[in-house]
């Protein structure tokens, strides 16, 4: 219950961070809040040879608007700032709704938008909600930097499409069109456990009053987060009814195929699964209608 | 490798300088190096919340932070709360309440409830849950801790004027 000894460096910039990690590569972990990266360093089902701490990079610590008007996050910036963050809440407003689902205050207080992405766990809320809103993620190496857009980023099962030797700087969202509805709802044995199913929806009702864009994402139900296009597909040029969410529903978990575990059966994740969709749809439903909707 | 580093901070308004190797966590740093064995370690890995403390201000893990990373830090453990030989208004409200039967997670939950007062100086009784739902006790008796930040919370509020 004691982390293997490793090697520690803790570099002050993100030019030093680069260099170290073009040094060390494979062996290398890069620690930010750590409330992942530490408890499997102490259970040590991770014993990384090289340990990089880039809590000092405090360039990395931000929220602003970018030119196209997206909001632009540094990979280091606390969950409990984004929760708290004015701006968030005002650009987007789903990303201010899924902080408190996730751990706890003591863990948001150290958790980092990055870290979580990066872990990827498949159970975890963030994955679920860039990928809903495609995000792009800017990855930085010694030779390059480049934007990798949410929908190749989650590879598989704690993997993303982030090199060895590069480092996530920053996650941009793009703003919410006006009048898009979103919700995300989960269901988990204890508030602040991992959700065991959890779903994200996105919702656009144009002026005809038909559905215009929807984008739907789950958790927990998958090695990775995953978008259920099958149905928005079924959304799409159709009016926001009861009927029709259902129908959606149905085809996301039609699409599904979870696994069974110690925390619940295939069967019942995809049972959920379907019922927090419907429920979502309705919440984000009410919320392009500018109905007020109580969160948790 | 287990090159040590040099680790000065600030525990409960006292400055403290040792040289630890990386891998040793700041929990154990406190226990061990400090002899501060108030903070309390159950898993280890972030889950049960009994070594709790502030770090800078904020409510962490402290088995979830290397002691190296505490360097400069300005640090509050459950032996920080008493002043004077005083009991804090918070740890007179546990013991009014029961609010505790083995004790172990008793820290955890002190600094927990500490930092959520901080913020919330009148909390509802649903937030007090919420605040204290990272914190596990398993002699079973949340009734009373809630109780007892519930009472807490006024003696804090008015302290602070």
């Amino acid at each position: 219950m004691k982390p293997a000894a490793f090697e520690y460096f803790a570099p002050a910039t993100v030019d030093e961070t680069i260099e170290l990690l073009s040094a060390h590569g494979e062996d290398a972990k890069i620690l930010a809040g750590g409330q992942s990266l530490m408890p499997l360093m102490n259970l040590r089902l991770a014993r990384p040879r090289v340990v990089i701490d880039i809590n000092p990079v405090s360039a990395l610590d931000y929220v602003r608007i970018g030119p196209r008007n997206e909001l632009c996050i540094g990979a280091l910036t606390r969950q409990r700032s984004l929760e708290q963050s004015a701006l968030v809440k005002e650009r987007n407003p789903l990303l201010a709704a899924a902080m408190p689902l996730i751990g706890h205050f003591q863990i948001r207080n150290r958790g980092t938008i990055g870290g979580s992405v990066v872990h990827a766990d498949p159970a975890a809320e963030l994955p679920a909600v860039t990928l809903a809103l495609g995000a792009e993620f800017v990855a930085k190496s010694a030779a390059a930097e480049r934007v990798i857009p949410a929908a190749g980023f989650f590879l598989e099962y704690m993997t993303t499409a982030l090199r060895p030797t590069e480092l996530l700087t920053e996650i941009r969202l793009l703003p919410l069109r006006a009048g898009c509805g979103w919700a995300i709802e989960e269901v988990a044995r204890r508030r602040g456990d991992f959700a065991i199913v959890g779903v994200v929806a996105l919702l656009q009702v144009g002026e005809a009053g038909l559905c215009e864009d929807a984008r739907l994402a789950l958790f927990g139900v998958s090695e990775r987060p995953v978008r259920a296009e099958r149905g928005e597909q079924v959304l799409l040029g159709n009016g926001p009814e009861p009927k029709a969410f259902a129908a959606a529903a149905q085809a996301v978990v039609d699409e599904l195929d979870p696994v069974s575990d110690v925390h619940a059966s295939g069967e019942y994740r995809r049972e959920a699964a379907a019922f927090l969709m419907k429920k979502a749809l309705h919440a984000a439903l009410a919320r392009a209608r500018g109905e007020r909707v109580d969160e948790r | 490798m287990s090159a040590k580093r040099l680790v000065q901070l600030t525990v409960n308004g006292k400055s403290y300088e040792r040289f630890v190797e990386a891998r040793l966590t700041l929990a154990d740093f406190l226990r061990n190096e400090l002899d501060l064995t108030g903070t309390h370690l159950g898993c280890e890995h972030g889950v049960c919340g009994a070594c709790t403390i502030l770090f800078n201000g904020n409510a962490v893990r402290s088995c979830l932070l290397l002691a190296v990373q505490a360097n400069g830090a300005d640090i509050m453990t459950v032996e920080g709360l008493a002043r004077n030989g005083e009991l804090h208004p918070l740890q007179r409200a546990f013991q009014d309440q029961h609010a505790l039967q083995c004790g172990f997670c008793t820290p955890g939950f002190l600094m927990t409830a500490f930092a959520f007062l901080k913020e919330f100086p009148h909390p509802t009784e649903d937030q007090a849950r919420e605040a204290i739902s990272g914190n596990i006790c398993r002699c079973t008796g949340y009734q009373p801790i809630v109780e007892a930040v519930l009472q807490a919370s006024e003696k804090t509020a008015s302290e602070r004027k």
